[in-house]
Protein backbone atom coordinates (compact mmCIF):
# COMPACT_ATOMS: atom_id res chain seq x y z
CA UNK A 1 0.00 0.00 0.00
CA UNK A 2 2.72 2.64 1.14
CA UNK A 3 4.69 1.71 -2.12
CA UNK A 4 1.89 2.41 -4.56
CA UNK A 5 1.27 6.02 -2.85
CA UNK A 6 5.56 6.38 -3.37
CA UNK A 7 5.07 5.23 -6.89
CA UNK A 8 2.27 7.89 -8.05
CA UNK A 9 4.29 10.44 -6.41
CA UNK A 10 7.24 9.41 -8.35
CA UNK A 11 5.95 8.69 -11.62
CA UNK A 12 4.20 12.66 -11.20
CA UNK A 13 7.97 14.36 -11.21
CA UNK A 14 8.77 12.22 -13.70
CA UNK A 15 5.55 13.43 -15.96
CA UNK A 16 6.69 17.06 -14.84
CA UNK A 17 10.13 16.78 -16.12
CA UNK A 18 8.45 15.48 -19.34
CA UNK A 19 5.90 18.18 -19.49
CA UNK A 20 8.78 20.71 -19.29
CA UNK A 21 10.77 19.29 -21.84
CA UNK A 22 8.10 19.08 -24.36
CA UNK A 23 7.05 22.79 -23.72
CA UNK A 24 10.96 24.03 -23.72
CA UNK A 25 11.90 21.96 -26.59
CA UNK A 26 8.52 23.22 -28.74
CA UNK A 27 9.73 26.81 -28.30
CA UNK A 28 13.66 25.73 -28.77
CA UNK A 29 13.09 24.03 -31.99
CA UNK A 30 11.10 26.80 -33.84
CA UNK A 31 13.40 29.86 -32.24
CA UNK A 32 16.46 27.78 -33.60
CA UNK A 33 15.94 28.83 -37.30
CA UNK A 34 14.82 32.63 -35.82
CA UNK A 35 17.34 35.86 -35.08
CA UNK A 36 17.61 36.37 -31.86
CA UNK A 37 14.55 39.38 -32.18
CA UNK A 38 14.53 40.20 -28.46
CA UNK A 39 17.12 43.01 -28.88
CA UNK A 40 16.08 43.98 -31.84
CA UNK A 41 11.91 44.42 -30.64
CA UNK A 42 13.59 46.55 -27.62
CA UNK A 43 15.71 48.89 -29.60
CA UNK A 44 12.97 49.38 -31.94
CA UNK A 45 10.08 50.18 -29.31
CA UNK A 46 12.36 51.94 -27.81
CA UNK A 47 13.07 54.28 -31.08
CA UNK A 48 9.03 54.54 -31.45
CA UNK A 49 8.66 56.12 -28.12
CA UNK A 50 12.04 58.01 -27.78
CA UNK A 51 10.03 59.83 -30.69
CA UNK A 52 7.15 61.32 -28.51
CA UNK A 53 8.95 60.92 -24.80
CA UNK A 54 12.09 61.31 -23.36
CA UNK A 55 13.40 57.69 -22.01
CA UNK A 56 16.35 56.02 -20.94
CA UNK A 57 17.36 52.72 -21.59
CA UNK A 58 17.17 51.22 -18.56
CA UNK A 59 13.83 52.24 -18.35
CA UNK A 60 12.72 49.28 -20.93
CA UNK A 61 11.88 45.73 -18.99
CA UNK A 62 11.21 42.99 -21.00
CA UNK A 63 9.67 39.49 -19.47
CA UNK A 64 8.45 36.60 -21.38
CA UNK A 65 6.56 33.38 -20.11
CA UNK A 66 6.49 30.39 -22.21
CA UNK A 67 3.46 28.19 -21.92
CA UNK A 68 2.11 25.48 -23.86
CA UNK A 69 -0.89 26.68 -25.65
CA UNK A 70 0.04 30.17 -25.15
CA UNK A 71 3.45 32.59 -24.47
CA UNK A 72 2.98 36.00 -22.58
CA UNK A 73 5.38 38.81 -23.39
CA UNK A 74 5.25 41.71 -21.19
CA UNK A 75 6.62 45.05 -21.65
CA UNK A 76 7.35 47.83 -18.97
CA UNK A 77 8.36 51.10 -19.69
CA UNK A 78 8.95 53.46 -16.57
CA UNK A 79 8.07 57.43 -18.07
CA UNK A 80 9.82 60.19 -16.29
CA UNK A 81 7.61 61.88 -13.52
CA UNK A 82 6.23 65.25 -14.46
CA UNK A 83 8.29 67.23 -11.83
CA UNK A 84 11.47 65.23 -13.63
CA UNK A 85 10.44 66.44 -17.08
CA UNK A 86 9.40 69.98 -15.88
CA UNK A 87 13.05 70.41 -14.75
CA UNK A 88 14.60 69.13 -17.85
CA UNK A 89 12.33 71.11 -19.54
CA UNK A 90 13.42 74.40 -17.55
CA UNK A 91 17.12 73.42 -17.90
CA UNK B 1 32.98 41.66 -0.03
CA UNK B 2 31.64 40.11 -2.92
CA UNK B 3 33.24 35.99 -3.70
CA UNK B 4 33.15 34.28 -6.94
CA UNK B 5 33.27 30.50 -6.52
CA UNK B 6 33.47 28.51 -9.73
CA UNK B 7 31.85 25.08 -9.53
CA UNK B 8 33.87 23.34 -11.97
CA UNK B 9 35.30 19.27 -12.89
CA UNK B 10 36.66 18.86 -16.09
CA UNK B 11 34.74 15.87 -16.90
CA UNK B 12 30.83 16.20 -17.86
CA UNK B 13 27.82 14.59 -16.05
CA UNK B 14 29.50 14.82 -12.75
CA UNK B 15 26.92 17.13 -10.95
CA UNK B 16 28.40 20.54 -11.77
CA UNK B 17 25.04 21.93 -12.43
CA UNK B 18 23.30 19.85 -9.54
CA UNK B 19 26.03 21.48 -7.45
CA UNK B 20 25.71 24.98 -8.47
CA UNK B 21 22.18 25.32 -7.96
CA UNK B 22 22.13 23.51 -4.85
CA UNK B 23 24.68 25.39 -3.18
CA UNK B 24 23.63 28.95 -4.61
CA UNK B 25 20.34 27.92 -3.14
CA UNK B 26 22.24 26.90 0.37
CA UNK B 27 23.79 30.63 0.37
CA UNK B 28 20.45 32.45 -0.44
CA UNK B 29 18.96 30.15 2.40
CA UNK B 30 21.51 31.70 4.59
CA UNK B 31 20.81 35.13 4.09
CA UNK B 32 23.69 36.01 1.48
CA UNK B 33 22.25 37.77 -2.01
CA UNK B 34 23.54 34.84 -4.56
CA UNK B 35 23.45 34.55 -8.02
CA UNK B 36 24.18 32.12 -10.42
CA UNK B 37 25.55 32.03 -13.86
CA UNK B 38 25.82 29.62 -16.56
CA UNK B 39 28.49 29.17 -18.51
CA UNK B 40 27.55 26.72 -20.73
CA UNK B 41 27.12 28.47 -24.29
CA UNK B 42 24.78 26.85 -26.44
CA UNK B 43 23.85 23.86 -23.97
CA UNK B 44 22.19 26.12 -20.88
CA UNK B 45 20.78 23.54 -18.52
CA UNK B 46 21.15 25.95 -15.25
CA UNK B 47 17.45 27.59 -16.45
CA UNK B 48 15.75 23.85 -16.13
CA UNK B 49 17.59 22.77 -12.84
CA UNK B 50 17.10 26.16 -11.25
CA UNK B 51 13.23 26.08 -12.74
CA UNK B 52 12.84 29.09 -14.61
CA UNK B 53 13.79 27.96 -18.21
CA UNK B 54 10.07 29.52 -19.21
CA UNK B 55 10.85 33.02 -18.08
CA UNK B 56 14.59 33.67 -19.95
CA UNK B 57 14.25 36.83 -22.15
CA UNK B 58 17.84 38.26 -22.12
CA UNK B 59 20.98 36.58 -21.33
CA UNK B 60 24.49 36.97 -20.56
CA UNK B 61 26.04 36.86 -24.17
CA UNK B 62 22.94 39.56 -24.63
CA UNK B 63 24.60 41.47 -21.61
CA UNK B 64 28.33 41.09 -22.92
CA UNK B 65 27.65 42.17 -26.41
CA UNK B 66 25.55 45.33 -25.07
CA UNK B 67 22.61 44.15 -26.69
CA UNK B 68 20.50 43.83 -22.77
CA UNK B 69 21.38 45.93 -19.46
CA UNK B 70 22.58 42.89 -16.92
CA UNK B 71 19.38 43.67 -14.60
CA UNK B 72 17.59 42.75 -17.97
CA UNK B 73 18.70 39.39 -17.85
CA UNK B 74 18.85 38.98 -14.34
CA UNK B 75 16.16 36.27 -13.46
CA UNK B 76 14.95 36.53 -9.35
CA UNK B 77 14.28 33.51 -8.42
CA UNK B 78 10.36 33.21 -7.35
CA UNK B 79 10.92 31.10 -4.11
CA UNK B 80 14.01 32.58 -2.84
CA UNK B 81 14.16 37.03 -2.71
CA UNK B 82 18.27 36.90 -2.62
CA UNK B 83 18.93 34.52 -5.71
CA UNK B 84 19.01 35.44 -8.90
CA UNK B 85 19.95 33.37 -12.05
CA UNK B 86 21.87 34.77 -14.83
CA UNK B 87 21.49 32.20 -18.09
CA UNK B 88 23.42 31.86 -21.11
CA UNK B 89 22.47 31.75 -24.54
CA UNK B 90 21.30 28.71 -26.37
CA UNK B 91 21.92 29.55 -30.01
CA UNK B 92 25.76 30.93 -29.62
CA UNK B 93 29.12 29.17 -29.09
CA UNK B 94 31.90 29.69 -27.06
CA UNK B 95 33.13 32.32 -28.87
CA UNK B 96 30.34 34.44 -27.63
CA UNK B 97 32.54 34.53 -24.35
CA UNK B 98 35.20 37.45 -24.10
CA UNK B 99 37.75 37.94 -21.38
CA UNK B 100 37.07 41.27 -20.97
CA UNK B 101 33.14 40.80 -21.52
CA UNK B 102 33.14 38.23 -18.63
CA UNK B 103 35.42 40.39 -16.17
CA UNK B 104 32.90 43.59 -16.89
CA UNK B 105 29.69 41.65 -16.18
CA UNK B 106 31.55 40.12 -13.02
CA UNK B 107 32.85 43.33 -11.98
CA UNK B 108 28.66 45.01 -11.80
CA UNK B 109 27.49 41.56 -10.15
CA UNK B 110 29.77 41.96 -7.49
CA UNK B 111 28.16 45.16 -6.87
CA UNK B 112 24.70 44.05 -5.93
CA UNK B 113 25.47 40.75 -4.77
CA UNK B 114 27.62 38.60 -1.99
CA UNK B 115 28.16 35.51 -3.78
CA UNK B 116 28.78 34.83 -7.68
CA UNK B 117 28.57 31.20 -8.39
CA UNK B 118 29.95 30.58 -12.02
CA UNK B 119 28.62 27.37 -13.49
CA UNK B 120 31.27 26.23 -15.66
CA UNK B 121 30.77 23.74 -18.90
CA UNK B 122 32.78 20.26 -19.16
CA UNK B 123 36.13 20.54 -20.46
CA UNK B 124 38.86 22.90 -20.31
CA UNK B 125 38.28 24.88 -23.44
CA UNK B 126 37.03 28.55 -23.37
CA UNK B 127 33.91 28.22 -21.37
CA UNK B 128 35.74 26.44 -18.95
CA UNK B 129 38.82 28.49 -18.96
CA UNK B 130 36.31 32.18 -18.55
CA UNK B 131 34.45 30.55 -15.74
CA UNK B 132 37.61 29.72 -13.60
CA UNK B 133 39.63 32.84 -14.76
CA UNK B 134 38.14 35.68 -12.34
CA UNK B 135 37.25 32.96 -9.60
CA UNK B 136 38.49 33.40 -5.84
CA UNK B 137 37.33 29.98 -5.05
CA UNK B 138 36.92 27.12 -6.69
CA UNK B 139 34.16 23.89 -5.78
CA UNK B 140 35.54 20.86 -7.79
CA UNK B 141 33.01 18.31 -8.35
CA UNK B 142 34.14 14.48 -8.36
CA UNK B 143 33.04 11.17 -8.87
CA UNK B 144 34.92 8.63 -6.69
CA UNK B 145 35.50 7.10 -10.13
CA UNK B 146 38.90 6.86 -11.99
CA UNK B 147 38.12 9.15 -14.55
CA UNK B 148 36.78 11.93 -13.36
CA UNK B 149 39.24 12.15 -10.44
CA UNK B 150 42.07 12.38 -12.90
CA UNK B 151 40.37 15.00 -15.12
CA UNK B 152 39.87 16.77 -11.82
CA UNK B 153 43.61 16.73 -11.14
CA UNK B 154 43.71 18.52 -14.31
CA UNK B 155 41.76 21.17 -13.56
CA UNK B 156 43.78 21.68 -10.07
CA UNK B 157 46.19 22.30 -12.35
CA UNK B 158 45.05 24.86 -14.55
CA UNK B 159 42.93 26.55 -11.46
CA UNK B 160 46.75 26.79 -10.12
CA UNK B 161 48.19 28.38 -13.39
CA UNK B 162 45.10 29.85 -16.01
CA UNK B 163 43.51 31.98 -13.73
CA UNK B 164 43.75 35.85 -13.01
CA UNK B 165 44.74 34.99 -9.18
CA UNK B 166 47.37 32.71 -10.50
CA UNK B 167 48.55 35.42 -12.97
CA UNK B 168 48.80 37.91 -10.24
CA UNK B 169 50.96 35.66 -8.20
CA UNK B 170 48.70 35.21 -5.72
CA UNK B 171 49.34 31.35 -5.59
CA UNK B 172 45.98 30.80 -8.00
CA UNK B 173 42.61 29.69 -6.81
CA UNK B 174 41.75 28.13 -3.61
CA UNK B 175 40.00 24.69 -4.13
CA UNK B 176 37.80 22.70 -2.41
CA UNK B 177 36.58 18.94 -3.09
CA UNK B 178 33.03 18.18 -3.73
CA UNK B 179 32.68 14.39 -3.63
CA UNK B 180 29.15 13.66 -5.22
CA UNK B 181 27.37 10.16 -6.08
CA UNK B 182 29.21 8.96 -3.16
CA UNK B 183 27.74 5.26 -2.28
CA UNK B 184 29.09 4.45 1.21
CA UNK B 185 27.37 0.86 0.95
CA UNK B 186 29.49 0.15 -2.16
CA UNK B 187 32.60 2.11 -0.78
CA UNK B 188 32.00 -0.66 2.46
CA UNK B 189 31.98 -3.96 -0.05
CA UNK B 190 34.64 -2.31 -1.50
CA UNK B 191 33.99 -1.20 -5.01
CA UNK B 192 33.99 1.70 -4.93
CA UNK B 193 37.33 4.55 -3.49
CA UNK B 194 36.97 5.98 -0.21
CA UNK B 195 37.04 9.31 0.58
CA UNK B 196 40.60 9.32 1.89
CA UNK B 197 41.69 7.74 -1.33
CA UNK B 198 40.96 10.80 -3.21
CA UNK B 199 41.84 13.42 -0.76
CA UNK B 200 45.03 11.52 -0.90
CA UNK B 201 45.48 12.13 -4.83
CA UNK B 202 43.85 14.82 -5.04
CA UNK B 203 45.23 16.32 -1.82
CA UNK B 204 42.91 19.83 -1.32
CA UNK B 205 40.17 20.50 1.58
CA UNK B 206 37.14 18.70 1.52
CA UNK B 207 34.21 20.80 1.55
CA UNK B 208 31.54 17.92 1.30
CA UNK B 209 30.09 14.36 0.34
CA UNK B 210 27.07 14.16 -1.26
CA UNK B 211 25.42 10.81 -0.78
CA UNK B 212 24.12 8.81 -4.26
CA UNK B 213 20.35 9.97 -3.86
CA UNK B 214 17.06 9.91 -5.59
CA UNK B 215 16.38 12.83 -4.26
CA UNK B 216 19.01 14.67 -6.91
CA UNK B 217 16.81 13.41 -10.30
CA UNK B 218 13.66 14.40 -8.66
CA UNK B 219 14.26 17.64 -8.10
CA UNK B 220 16.15 17.97 -11.61
CA UNK B 221 13.03 16.89 -12.50
CA UNK B 222 10.99 19.35 -11.26
CA UNK B 223 13.57 22.18 -11.44
CA UNK B 224 14.01 22.90 -7.65
CA UNK B 225 17.63 22.76 -6.53
CA UNK B 226 18.07 20.04 -4.29
CA UNK B 227 18.71 21.77 -1.25
CA UNK B 228 15.03 22.75 -0.86
CA UNK B 229 14.43 18.91 -0.03
CA UNK B 230 15.70 19.65 3.06
CA UNK B 231 14.60 15.93 4.05
CA UNK B 232 16.82 14.00 1.92
CA UNK B 233 20.57 13.09 2.32
CA UNK B 234 21.53 14.92 -0.56
CA UNK B 235 19.93 17.94 0.06
CA UNK B 236 21.34 17.79 3.93
CA UNK B 237 24.68 16.92 2.94
CA UNK B 238 24.52 20.30 0.41
CA UNK B 239 23.63 22.08 2.78
CA UNK B 240 26.23 21.20 5.47
CA UNK B 241 29.11 21.80 2.37
CA UNK B 242 27.36 25.43 1.86
CA UNK B 243 27.89 25.77 5.62
CA UNK B 244 31.36 24.78 5.51
CA UNK B 245 31.90 27.19 2.47
CA UNK B 246 30.56 29.69 3.89
CA UNK B 247 33.10 29.40 6.51
CA UNK B 248 31.25 27.29 9.23
CA UNK B 249 32.91 23.99 11.03
CA UNK B 250 31.02 21.22 10.43
CA UNK B 251 31.96 17.85 11.30
CA UNK B 252 31.35 15.35 7.60
CA UNK B 253 29.15 12.89 8.15
CA UNK B 254 27.48 10.35 5.14
CA UNK B 255 24.56 9.06 6.83
CA UNK B 256 23.95 5.98 5.50
CA UNK B 257 20.53 5.28 3.60
CA UNK B 258 18.08 3.84 6.12
CA UNK B 259 17.32 0.40 5.02
CA UNK B 260 13.83 -0.05 4.37
CA UNK B 261 11.47 -1.86 6.29
CA UNK B 262 11.57 -4.84 3.74
CA UNK B 263 15.49 -4.70 4.31
CA UNK B 264 15.46 -4.01 7.82
CA UNK B 265 13.12 -7.60 8.21
CA UNK B 266 15.00 -9.29 5.99
CA UNK B 267 17.75 -8.65 7.76
CA UNK B 268 16.16 -9.84 10.70
CA UNK B 269 15.46 -13.02 9.54
CA UNK B 270 18.88 -13.38 8.50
Amino acid sequence: MLSFFRRKRDTHSADTAKDRLQILLAHERTDRSAPDFLPMLQRDILAVIERYMRVGGDSVDIKMERGDDLSTLEINIELPGDRKLQTRGAA
Amino acid sequence: MAKIIVVTSGKGGVGKTTSTAAIGAGLAMRGHKTVVIDFDVGLRNLDMIMGCERRVVFDFINVIQGDAKLKQALIKDRRLENLAILPTSQTRDKDALTREGVGKVLDELREDFDYIICDSPAGIERGAYLAMYYADEAVVVTNPEVSSVRDSDRVLGLLSSKTHLAEKGEGGVKSHLLLTRYDPKRVASGEMMKVEDILEILSIPLLGIIPESTAVLKASNVGTPVTFDTKSNAGKAYEDAVSRLDGEQIEMRIKPERPGLFQRLLRRTA
